[in-house]
């Protein structure tokens, strides 16, 4: 299901469970032991050079996703495979695992040590992985990065603060200190929501070049379906923890099944359009993941839901190659 | 009748570099009861027009021309004492972020009460009361009135801000990218909010954004900012089917259809400029691909192109 012979990442039954300090949530709480549910049960896997998207609302679970993936948080259960094998836990085979994939947060203006010269921040993943190069080596790794994030020449840029760059610069830098490790996977977490819509384009089609040219696959984890359906080769929409919906990026956005899935294109804003009588929008918020939820998790928003989706948790099951789905309608 | 009338309004700001013109000769009226967008890149002078507006800016900000009516009464001869008297009744704004800014160790209720009788003669009781109502009109069930911040989610913060933004009644309510930092489905519950209070309430708008997107749905009229200055301005469909400016062009063009051609937009080169030395002539020249020797030397004047679409921008020939 979902999982592909020449996948590059694949996670199976991924959970992760964060256990919250009493008091805090013992407001509502007062039975179980309070366990947030951040993710809980996903399973997908992202092909060489393949681009998937994660797609859903605040705290749905994406960057818990992201972050397991690259072992950044510890899964409470399931388990995370590169390139054919499970990720190593052992401290030298993590470090080999942490050089070949990658994370980009979202805010640019936050992830920059505001104190180091650009060429410091670049290189500093070499650092970390203590990979030890002679300076010109090292310099060259540089800029390489740096050029190939479209920062030319990479001259221009080596010596300069982060507050001396613009957003799209920013995010950039940050880019380059992804790919001077050489990384065959990176997590994008939100790379472009922090900026204009006007500068957006240059990163994206930088992602996509590198994935052309060096065979990068992407997580690209975004709250945009607009974003996701334009970058992406396939498409995860993702509630509470859990993966309602998944196939072609196309599929996904021209007839997308689940409840979930249609509602949030009903409220996409369009360029343009004049909605008369407003948008059919989704009542209330999504539940925070600290309450335990019976049947499917969408049931308490869902429009159409009946008594089984209140009782018993829908499937991810297949309807067409490549195209999931989680609902008793579907 | 214009509710709120803004002409060749300056407002520049003192640094240690030089005068910034962050609002630089902008004009732009809005009707009551009407909804206006206020739109353009980060930087382009929008968190400052609203502030001048509401007479906010901080003190290194400085109005140095211009006119600004609001129900006809000149805001910009104000005294202090006026000034406090008439915001929130005339002007309320809900900022960028706002939500982050409630203070945590009051009860939401407790706020909007504040916020109640520092404008209205009412007893602690009768403010608390009214703070109720309130958040029965943000939709917010009203017995959460004794919740902290902390117990409510992002959406529900939101609300609060607009229910205190409402406190007093105001004529016009301007929105500083009330939506910016929430999902897709809360930012499209607080828009349809927004709508029916203004409606029901026959409130002025202005809502600023970056989000192009958003504005068909929300606004009547779209005011399209570059650089300090206003390029274009018209209804929704003058901005959106038959936009003259090179630059509002460019930036409908930024937002991708999902209901057309699969095509990652084509975006802008460049950046907006540096306001302390802004470009001679027209402004977005350097980024303009239809740029001529004119641009670069000489300013384009603001000009009518029909109804209520104004253009400024060499390219565009006066049609009366
Ligand atoms: N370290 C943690 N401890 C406790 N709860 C956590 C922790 N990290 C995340 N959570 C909770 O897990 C859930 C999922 O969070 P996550 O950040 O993965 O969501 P998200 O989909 O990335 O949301 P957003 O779009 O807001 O970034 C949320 O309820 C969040 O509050
Ligand atoms: N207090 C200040 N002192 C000096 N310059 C300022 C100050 N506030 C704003 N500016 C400058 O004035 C210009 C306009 O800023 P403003 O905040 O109005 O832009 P904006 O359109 O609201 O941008 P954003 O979309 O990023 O909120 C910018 O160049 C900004 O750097
Ligand atoms: S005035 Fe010239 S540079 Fe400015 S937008 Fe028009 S054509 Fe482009
Ligand atoms: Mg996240
Ligand atoms: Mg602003």
């Amino acid at each position: 299901m979902n999982q592909q012979k020449d996948a590059i990442v694949s996670v199976e039954d991924l959970r992760v469970h964060f256990e919250v300090r009493q008091g805090f949530f013992s407001a509502f709480s007062k039975k179980e032991p309070p366990v947030v549910r951040a993710v809980d049960g996903v399973t997908l896997s992202v092909g060489r050079g393949e681009i998937l998207s994660l797609v859903g609302e605040s705290g749905s679970g994406k960057t818990t996703v992201g972050k397991a993936i690259l072992q950044l948080v510890p899964p409470t259960t399931g388990t995370v495979s590169f390139d054919g094998a499970p990720v190593p836990q052992d401290r030298q085979g993590l470090h080999a695992f942490r050089q070949c994939a990658q994370m980009i947060f979202q805010d640019p203006y936050q992830s920059l040590n505001p104190r180091h010269y650009i060429s410091d921040i670049v290189a500093e993943p070499l650092d970390v992985a203590g990979i030890d190069l002679s300076a010109d080596v090292r310099d060259a790794r540089v800029r390489e990065a740096l050029e190939q994030a479209g920062l030319t020449p990479a001259d221009d840029y080596l010596y300069r603060y982060p507050y001396e760059l613009s957003g799209g610069q920013r995010q950039r830098v940050v880019i380059a200190g992804a790919l001077i490790l050489k990384p065959k996977f990176i997590v994008a977490d939100e790379p472009v929501s922090m900026l204009d819509a006007s500068i957006r384009t240059g990163i994206l089609k930088l992602m996509l070049r590198l994935r052309d040219e060096q065979d990068i696959a992407y997580l690209f984890i975004t709250h945009d379906l607009s974003l996701a359906w334009l970058i992406s080769d396939r498409i995860a929409i993702m509630y509470l923890g859990k993966i309602m919906e998944i196939g072609a990026a196309e599929e996904i956005i021209k007839r997308g099944l689940h409840p979930y899935t249609q509602a949030l294109m009903a409220v996409m804003p369009v360029p343009g359009q004049v909605r008369e009588g407003g948008r059919t929008v989704l009542e209330g918020e999504t539940p925070n993941a600290a309450i335990r939820i019976e049947g499917c998790k969408f049931s308490g928003r869902c429009p159409r839901a009946f008594d089984r989706c209140r009782k018993e948790e829908p499937e991810l099951v297949e309807v067409a190659p490549g195209h999931s789905v989680a609902c008793f309608l579907v | 009748m214009n509710l709120l009338e803004v002409r060749n309004l300056k407002t520049y700001f003192s640094t240690t570099k030089g005068m910034l013109k962050a609002v630089d000769d902008v004009s732009f009226r809005l009707e009551s009861g009407q909804a206006l967008g206020l739109v353009g890149e980060s930087g382009c002078g929008k968190t400052t027009s609203a502030l001048s507006i509401a007479r906010l800016l901080p003190k290194e900000g400085r109005i140095e021309g211009g006119e600004i009516f609001l129900d006809g009464h000149d805001v910009l001869l104000d005294s202090e004492s006026e000034l406090r008297k008439r915001r929130w009744r005339d002007v309320s704004i809900i900022f960028q972020g706002a939500m982050n800014a409630l203070n945590p160790v009051l009860t939401v209720g407790e706020q909007i009460a504040e916020a109640i009788v520092l404008h209205e003669r009412l007893s602690k009781e009768e403010a608390l009361k009214k703070s109720q109502e309130l958040l029965d009109l943000v939709e917010i069930p009203r017995e959460r009135y004794k919740r902290y911040p902390h117990e409510f989610s992002g959406g529900m913060k939101q609300r609060a801000m607009i229910a205190m933004a409402l406190a007093c009644d105001p004529k016009l309510i301007i929105g500083d990218e009330p939506t910016t930092a929430l999902d897709v489905m809360i930012q499209a519950q607080i828009l349809n909010l927004l709508e029916r209070l203004r409606r029901e309430r026959s409130m002025g708008m202005i809502l600023i954004t970056h989000d192009l997107s958003i504005l068909g749905e929300t606004c009547d009229h779209i005011a399209v900012m570059y650089a300090g200055k206003i390029v274009e301005t018209g209804t929704v469909t003058d901005i959106f089917e038959h936009a003259r400016h090179p630059y509002t062009d460019r930036l409908i063009r930024c937002f991708p259809n999902i209901h057309g051609k699969k095509a990652i937009p084509e975006g802008i080169e460049g950046y907006p400029p540096n306001l302390l030395d802004p470009p001679a002539g027209c402004r977005f020249h350097p980024r303009c691909e239809y740029a001529f020797d004119r641009c670069r030397v000489e300013e384009p004047v603001t000009r009518h192109v029909g109804g209520e679409h104004t253009v400024a921008c060499h390219l565009v020939e006066e049609t009366r």
